[in-house]
């Protein structure tokens, strides 16, 4: 048999056993281990048997998963968007081109890509990135843990779940910019202001996701939890959280997403000069000066660290927790 | 061949005194459910004692209530009247699905036990390899739950219930879902692992030491297979019908002769259990 990794049997088998149970296709049936014991033994009658038997079984039953070699992956994985990329930016190019809309409306993309280069020759660009990039993980990070906090009584506690579930999931359809005009009044133009809008446009999601991975848990993991004695604090450590983490990572991505789009609402809308410039207060001084390129470039660069921090965080975290689960289907 | 000290546990609670004359205790226990008014009556009047090192099988039809009452045994539920004594501590339960926890390797899943257990960090490694090569499954510590076959599951899950190190195993058709080959193999090994258990006991001389087997089936063949005495259950409300001590000598094969007369004989009570309930 070629799945090698599989175990083979325990040390005290007999040098003659382990081929013969490990490499027949056909694996010895109970009948002919009927036959081959020894009638009457001991308690132990055919101990060396019945391992070389389990053995034979294991080999059988179990089968290594190959994984694709990574060139392929990324040949399959990699190249559709960059052609779709290719696509778009031909079809603009052609836009640009024909004038569909007068220059100064549509620019081309190498003037947007000019625009980029100059804001990054004057030495600002990742200073605005890293701006928006460190104010969107300091909130996401807070509404990690107000939302898991929160995830976890929802899910857990009856009544509160009675009280506040369906307003936790309704939050969710409320656009965060909502909260911006009462944070302003709240806080002023202010780093606060912006926290605030990024914690309320976050902290349902990620609740959210922790309450629907704890509801997707099999009752069956968790009447295994407690029959080995994981009740209160440690079956919630030990198998609740866990269990959960599925749904939890969906959440937490879904978290992401929000807390960067109500960042960026809220950058666009609280604009002071002390506040330090993000990209979304760069963003808003584009159109001050009616400068396109510049405002591309802005949305180029708010869409790039978006869709970075998803790829290069959430999607790894979320294929290896399903990967060593065994819930990532190969197509 | 390995060595199987279930070690002792002297921490037990509910000790009653220093040899209990039974493993466990169903003592007169009814079990009903729903609303006063329509309210249906699962288990009546159940009375059944499990020596200490005993292998019993409760057989029985559908609806005849074996997995509540292992539930009750297992103390995930409470019984309407009645009670339930297990003087071993909290028992050990498996189930017919493996319900091994996917995000732990399979080795990880038997430490899990020996921690709620409080077994110190530094020597639950080698007591969880321990309990694995117990179950032959010695190489399979770093293995993921979904890279093993259906008959490998379930020794792991035995193994993590061993690691709870309970004097009662409580089993609810935990080969139900197996292949014929695999049961047959998987039966084997359940009766080696009790005999050890219990060899191992009456040798260190613990008293009332030793694994009791408290097996739900329904099936025949199982059942006498494996058990020193098979229980039948009726079936709603669940009462016990009649019981067999099996007096063939282990080891001994689901073909046996011996077995299947034996077979012929429950299953005819067993079939009587059933028509009656066709009859109105």
């Amino acid at each position: 048999m070629a799945s090698t990794e599989t175990t083979t049997g325990p040390a005290g088998n007999t040098p003659g056993d382990t081929p013969d149970a490990t490499d027949s296709p056909d694996a010895p049936t109970p009948a002919d281990a009927a036959a081959t014991a020894p009638a009457g033994g001991g308690t132990d009658r055919d101990g060396a048997d019945l391992a070389g038997l389990e053995a034979g079984l294991d080999a059988l039953e179990s089968s290594v998963a190959a994984r694709q070699p990574w060139l392929r992956t990324l040949a399959s994985k990699a190249l559709p968007p960059v052609i779709a990329v290719v696509i778009v930016l031909v079809l603009w190019q052609l836009a640009y081109h024909f004038e569909v809309k007068p220059h100064y409306l549509l620019p081309s993309p190498v003037e947007v890509a000019r625009s980029l280069q100059e804001k990054w020759l004057e030495g600002t660009l990742l200073g605005y990135v890293w701006t928006s990039l460190s104010r969107g993980a300091l909130g996401f990070l807070a509404s990690v843990v107000l939302g898991t906090v929160l995830g976890l009584v929802v899910a857990r506690v009856k009544a509160v779940r009675a009280a506040i579930g369906p307003i936790l999931s309704g939050l969710q359809s409320l656009p965060s910019v909502a909260w911006v005009p009462a944070a302003i009044i709240w806080f002023g133009l202010s780093d606060a202001t912006i926290y605030a809008v990024v914690l309320l446009g976050a902290v349902p999601s990620i609740a959210n996701g922790l309450v629907a991975g704890v509801d997707q848990i099999s009752p069956l993991y968790l009447r295994a939890g407690r029959t080995i004695g994981a009740t209160g604090v440690a079956g919630v450590r030990h198998v609740l959280l866990p269990a959960a983490l599925p749904g939890y990572i969906a959440g937490l991505k879904q978290g992401w997403a929000f807390s960067w789009r109500s960042l960026m609402a809220a950058e666009l809308i609280v604009n002071a000069p002390d506040l330090g410039t993000g990209l979304g207060q760069l963003l808003e001084q584009g159109r001050e000066f009616q400068d396109m390129p510049w405002v591309l470039s802005a949305i180029l660069l708010i869409l790039v660290v978006g869709i970075g921090i998803e790829l290069l965080v959430f999607a790894p975290l979320e294929r290896r927790v399903l990967r060593s689960r065994g819930l990532l289907v190969k197509s | 061949m390995t060595t199987t000290t279930l070690t002792k546990r002297p921490t037990t609670t509910a000790d009653a005194g220093p040899a209990a004359s039974y493993a466990a205790r169903i003592d007169h226990v009814s079990k009903s459910f729903g609303r006063p008014g329509a309210r249906q009556h699962v288990l009546d009047d159940i009375s059944i004692d499990v020596a200490p090192g005993e292998f019993v099988c409760l057989l029985g039809a559908s609806g005849c209530g074996k997995s509540t009452l292992l539930n009750l045994v297992a103390g995930l539920d409470a019984p309407t009247s009645g009670t339930i004594e297990t003087p071993g501590g909290r028992p050990a339960l498996m189930f017919q699905e493996h319900a091994l926890f996917p995000w732990l390797t399979a080795g990880r899943n038997v430490e899990l036990a020996l921690r709620l257990r409080g077994v110190p960090r530094a020597e639950r490694r080698e007591e969880a390899e321990r309990l694995l090569e117990l179950v032959r499954l010695k190489g399979a510590y770093g293995k993921r739950v979904h890279e093993l076959s259906g008959g490998m599951r379930q020794r792991v899950a035995m193994a993590r219930a061993l690691a709870q190190d309970s004097r009662l195993l409580l089993m609810d058709e935990p080969f139900a879902a197996l292949d014929a080959i695999t049961r047959d193999v998987l039966h084997d090994e359940l009766t080696r692992i009790w005999h050890t258990a219990n060899d191992t006991a009456s040798g260190s001389g613990s008293g009332s030491g030793g694994l009791s087997v408290l097996f739900v089936t329904h099936n025949v063949r199982e059942a006498v297979r494996l058990a020193e005495r098979v229980v039948l259950l009726s079936s709603r409300p669940g009462r016990v019908a009649r019981e067999w001590r099996v007096g063939i000598a282990q080891p001994r094969r689901i073909e046996d002769a011996a077995v299947a007369d034996l077979s012929v004989e429950i299953t005819e009570q067993l079939r009587g259990e059933i028509r009656r309930h066709g009859q109105h």
